[in-house]
């Protein structure tokens, strides 16, 4: 009978052996892969996110929101009821890296855009338990009072560009954008534009409600309000998404 | 080495020794073990041909003898390979708990607002399903029963309605959400700003200065009246509050020990203005799920 002291005693035998148990890995890690796009939902509706939105997901990875909060609604009925629409793959295709996580101490963030209002959101990131008092989430008052870095916003545009987020570049890339985002989301994702197109999102959105500064709770709520919210669900049967798997 | 192999009595060792006289044992897998293990392979085995498994080509096994029927949004049953996404429109439609659900939704859906508070099971059914519902989307900023922030998060129990407090106009409310505004007063003088702190308080039975009240009804009647109204009794249109009670939703003036501190919140309000912005909630909830919203918040206490 074949011995396991075969193996452990003979380096031919024992290679062979360890190049088939990692091969057979990695076939059901990588076959997958190529088969990707059929896994990932076609719809409307997802771009990359805009220079502000980006520093601000920058922000939410600094301070380690992820560890306590996942996006990621997973396809059950109590989810579904809690929280909205289940998540789609599509969702976050230009997230890199993604945070869905499986950690809640927290609740789920994946469709928190638009449900409260940017002052709930600075008042309960500076202070939670002053309008969640079961709450056990720290304060972060420094959010409010750190002006927000925008000097190298076009190196993390073009790092995840490498990555393959669409951001463009030249006159070509924009206008791939154009064609596949429309017109005003493509002139968020100019690289070149980057800087004045995080200061005008600033301010216009004025997301801290104070106008006078771009602080780094500006770009964190202009991200957390964008969360979940690129997909229409009205347009879509269910039996669509049910398609994909 | 392994000439020692068999020297140990009946146990056997792996033929290696330490440090003179320490040895390995070589024992066999304990037998239940052993099948213990080639049950799990089976199981895997099983499983693989059950549920959707292995990577095929440009496909993967989908699974036989397991399918799910479900009906989908126009109401058609379709069949499919097992996987969450069927099971899951199926427990939102088919399961147990949905059906039992649904014959109440249904119930409350085609019940008109006071049908609904008339019937106890009705009410009864609405209450408990509202009140996850609320605590899920509404308490975070109207806390936990609705009693709000003051200054922050308007108070859903008591009597005082920005907007009004019918079914009709909460179920405005929730579904488009509302944008309260009241302009800065920065540009009084002092004095006016003063006066016109003792007016508002005189509105709401306060003991106050006559003489500077009486000044300051004419700064409100100049600066206040296109919103609060010439009765200070407010306007629901717009979400402008009435002055005349006892209730206050943005200056704190119950929590303020004495008049002068009262003043002072109120001065604060007319120095700064409010803006206060409640989403709209129609994208995220259903319409039966506002209906029911409508129905517990105006359950409260304050429902008109």
């Amino acid at each position: 009978m074949f011995k396991h002291e075969t193996v452990e005693t003979n380096a031919g035998w024992l290679i062979i052996l360890t190049l088939l148990a990692i091969g057979v890995g990695g076939l059901v890690e990588i076959v997958p892969l190529y088969m990707i796009d059929e896994t990932v939902e076609k719809v409307e509706g997802v771009r990359p996110y805009t220079p502000l939105e980006q520093r601000g997901r920058d922000i939410y990875i600094r301070e380690g929101c992820y560890t306590c909060h996942s996006q990621m609604i997973r396809p059950f009925r109590d989810e579904m009821m809690r929280y909205g629409h289940y998540s789609l793959a599509a969702e976050s295709q230009y997230d890199h890296p993604f945070q869905w996580g499986s950690k809640r101490t927290g609740p789920d963030l994946a469709r928190l855009g638009g449900k409260y209002s940017n002052e709930w959101h600075v008042q309960h990131l500076v202070a939670p338990r002053s309008v969640v008092p079961e709450s056990i989430m720290p304060n972060y008052p420094w959010l409010l009072e750190d002006k927000l870095d925008i000097s190298d916003i076009s190196d993390r545009m073009k790092a995840l560009k490498l990555v393959g987020v669409p951001y463009s570049e030249t006159k070509a890339e924009f206008d791939a954008n154009v064609e596949k985002f429309g017109k005003d989301v493509a002139e968020m994702l100019d690289i070149n534009k980057a800087t004045e197109n995080l200061i005008a999102q600033a301010q216009s959105g004025n997301y801290d409600g104070n106008k006078s500064d771009i602080t780094e709770m500006d770009a964190l709520v202009a991200y957390l309000q964008v969360l979940g919210t690129m997909v229409d669900y009205s347009k879509y049967d269910e039996e669509y998404f049910v398609n994909f798997r | 080495m392994s000439e020692q192999k068999h020297t140990e009595g009946s146990v056997q060792t792996t033929g290696h020794a330490w440090d003179g006289d320490l040895q390995e044992f070589n024992n066999p897998l304990p037998r239940w073990w052993v099948w213990a293990f080639y049950a799990t392979v089976i199981f895997a085995i099983v499983y693989w041909i059950i549920y959707p498994s292995w990577p095929m080509g440009g496909s993967y096994l989908k699974g036989v003898m397991n399918t799910i029927t479900y009906e989908n949004d126009k109401g058609e049953e379709v069949t499919t390979h097992w996987n969450t996404r069927a099971l899951l429109a199926y427990d939102m439609k088919n399961s147990d708990a949905a059906v039992r659900q649904s014959e109440y939704l249904e119930k409350v859906t085609n019940a008109s607002y006071s049908q609904i508070a008339q019937d106890p099971e009705m009410m009864a059914f609405t209450r408990s399903y509202a009140k996850g519902l609320f605590g899920d989307n509404c308490a975070a900023c109207h806390q936990q029963g609705g009693v709000g922030v003051i200054g922050k998060y308007p108070n859903l129990v008591d009597d005082s309605w920005l907007y009004g407090g019918t079914y009709v106009n909460i179920e405005q409310s929730i579904q488009n959400g509302r944008r309260g505004n009241m302009p800065n007063f920065e540009s009084l003088s002092d004095k006016q700003k003063d006066d016109l702190s003792e007016y508002v308080l005189s509105l709401s039975g306060h003991e106050v200065n006559r003489n500077k009240a009486q000044s300051g009804a004419k700064v409100f009647q100049a600066n206040c009246v296109a919103c609060h109204g010439a009765d200070a009794e407010g306007n629901t249109a717009i979400g402008a509050a009435n002055l005349t009670d006892r209730i206050w939703t943005v200056a704190d003036v119950p929590g303020a020990s004495n008049l002068e501190a009262k003043k002072v919140a109120i001065k604060q309000v007319i120095n700064n203005g409010i803006s206060r912005h409640m989403p709209a909630w129609s994208g995220r909830l259903s319409g039966d799920e506002i209906k029911l919203l409508t129905v517990y918040v105006h359950s409260l206490g304050g429902g008109q």
